[in-house]
């Protein structure tokens, strides 16, 4: 089913996002590799979300290449990816319906939108909320729709940002089941969190990002037991620095 | 001195006996009424759901313009579409002065700026909480538009209604394009004016209370229906 051509590695050179002159993003290069979990980490503020987005596409950056490996029209790259929000977007319909409007946004058919729904509402315990207002959900309900609505959408690249940040441990671990599923049906994963205990246990590859520049990027291995960089060291020991 | 029973009575027998003609003012007020904020809504809504998203140069002398256009006096409006519909204006061909058609029209337009204006607010809003999620979705701007539309369904009951009490409490323009003539354009406002100025005062007292009551029921009923249509779709 799945078109197993992938579109990653995906690299990114030289990137930079400047606002009113000042530096918000600066990529010198980083490189995301197929069925990966790449854990995008750093302290509030280091610019994860930002890097997150403008991979995505969702902001334009001010320099630099975002760059897929095969080459294919923007509009298909854009429907092989998809993004999970920190705070995620609920629309004011059902659980069903947050479905479907997502498939229909992405050019599915009636009947499948429907299909893929029920499949996805099932394959991760939403089925039984299926006409609840999105809204009324609980936090962990609303993050599980989110990433369960961006996986209905059979990307080969799936953004999250902060999926556990405001979670408590159980709706958690929920999710990063979900995530161990998504990752094993080939989905390539990038999220950005500041959890050092969920980046050791889930990351392949960690980005450690500081004051808006990626500063390090290595296997998750050496990254804890032996960080390159000051500020890398510094943020593993809790050690408050700015 | 006007006294309350007088008008109570007076209430009660047009309700009750000459029926006929009170029936005919309140259908023809309600008619071009609703004939003018359904209008209104249809394009007014996508209207300004298009100028929340759209990015042109001018846009902002165009949304305070809009803005303004919601005070625009009835009775300015009325002159306008006048000198438009009378016989030797540009639209005079078409004969509509002095129909119910004409009423429709002068209400349509007090009313779309209001349901432009605030449906661009509406929108707007919610474009901020929907950006990301239908940017990600790849919908672009413009194909946002239906998606914001059905999810601020509820807020735009409230801008349909501010329309509708517009339209409804309208009275100079209708006049003016109208002309009050009894059993065919006489609505229940251009009724009070009259009656209030041949003295008639229990008579006039009585069609306002008429009036508001039908405003209230109908704001009622969208009320409601919105109110429960919420809380089936879980908007706090």
């Amino acid at each position: 089913m799945r078109d197993t051509t992938s579109l990653l590695p995906l690299v990114v050179r030289d990137l930079r996002l400047e606002k009113d002159g000042r530096v918000l993003l600066d990529v010198p290069v980083a490189r995301i590799q197929n069925r990966k979990r790449n854990v995008v980490l750093g302290p509030n503020g280091a610019g994860k979300t930002l890097f997150l987005k403008l991979c995505h596409g969702l902001v334009p950056p001010t320099a630099g290449s975002i760059e897929y490996t095969s080459p294919r029209p923007a509009s298909e790259i854009r429907r092989r990816q998809a993004m999970v929000f920190q705070k995620p977007v609920m629309l004011r319909r059902s659980v069903r319906a947050n479905f479907t409007h997502a498939l229909a946004m992405a050019g599915v058919g009636w009947s499948e939108r429907r299909r893929i729904a029920a499949e996805t509402m099932a394959q991760f315990g939403l089925a039984s909320l299926a006409d609840v207002p999105a809204r009324v959900l609980s936090g962990g309900e609303q993050q599980r729709l989110a990433i369960a609505r961006a996986a209905s959408l059979n990307p080969d690249l799936l953004f999250l940002d902060e999926p556990t940040s405001s979670l408590d441990p159980t709706a958690s671990h929920q999710i990063e089941d979900m995530l161990e599923i998504l990752y094993e049906r080939g989905v390539t994963l990038v999220l950005t969190t500041h959890d050092l205990g969920l980046a050791r246990r889930f990351a392949d590859v960690i980005f450690f990002f500081h004051n808006g520049r990626l500063v390090e990027e290595s296997d998750t291995q050496s990254f804890f037991n032996n960080p390159k960089t000051v500020e890398a060291q510094a943020f593993l020991e809790h050690r408050l620095f700015w | 001195m006007l006294q309350d029973a007088t008008i109570l009575s007076s209430v009660l027998s047009m309700i009750g006996g000459g029926g006929g003609r009170l029936l005919e003012i309140v259908l023809l007020s309600l008619g071009v009424t609703i004939t003018a904020v359904s209008f209104a809504g249809l394009v007014g809504l996508p209207l300004g759901a298009g100028l929340a998203l759209a990015r042109f140069p001018g846009r902002t002398i165009v949304i305070v313009l809009v803005n303004t256009l919601m005070g625009f006096p009835p009775v300015v409006a009325g002159l306008a579409i006048f000198l438009l519909l009378s016989r030797s204006g540009p639209l005079g061909g078409l004969g509509l002065l002095f129909t119910p058609k004409a009423m429709m029209i002068a209400q349509f337009v007090l009313v779309l700026p209001i349901v432009v204006a605030l449906t661009r607010q509406t929108i707007e809003d919610l474009w901020t909480e929907y950006q990301d999620h239908l940017t990600s979705l790849g919908a672009g701007r413009l194909g946002s538009i239906p998606t914001l539309l059905w999810d601020a369904r509820f807020s735009l009951v409230t801008t349909m209604l501010a329309g509708l009490g517009r339209a409804s409490a309208e009275v100079g323009a209708i006049l003016i394009v109208g002309g009050n003539i009894a059993g065919f354009t006489r609505t229940m406002t251009t009724s009070i004016a009259l009656e209030t100025s041949k003295g008639d005062l229990p008579l006039a007292m009585a069609l306002g209370v008429i009036l508001m009551s039908l405003t209230l029921a109908i704001n009622g009923l969208a009320y409601g229906i919105s109110r429960v249509g919420a809380r089936f779709s879980g908007k706090s």
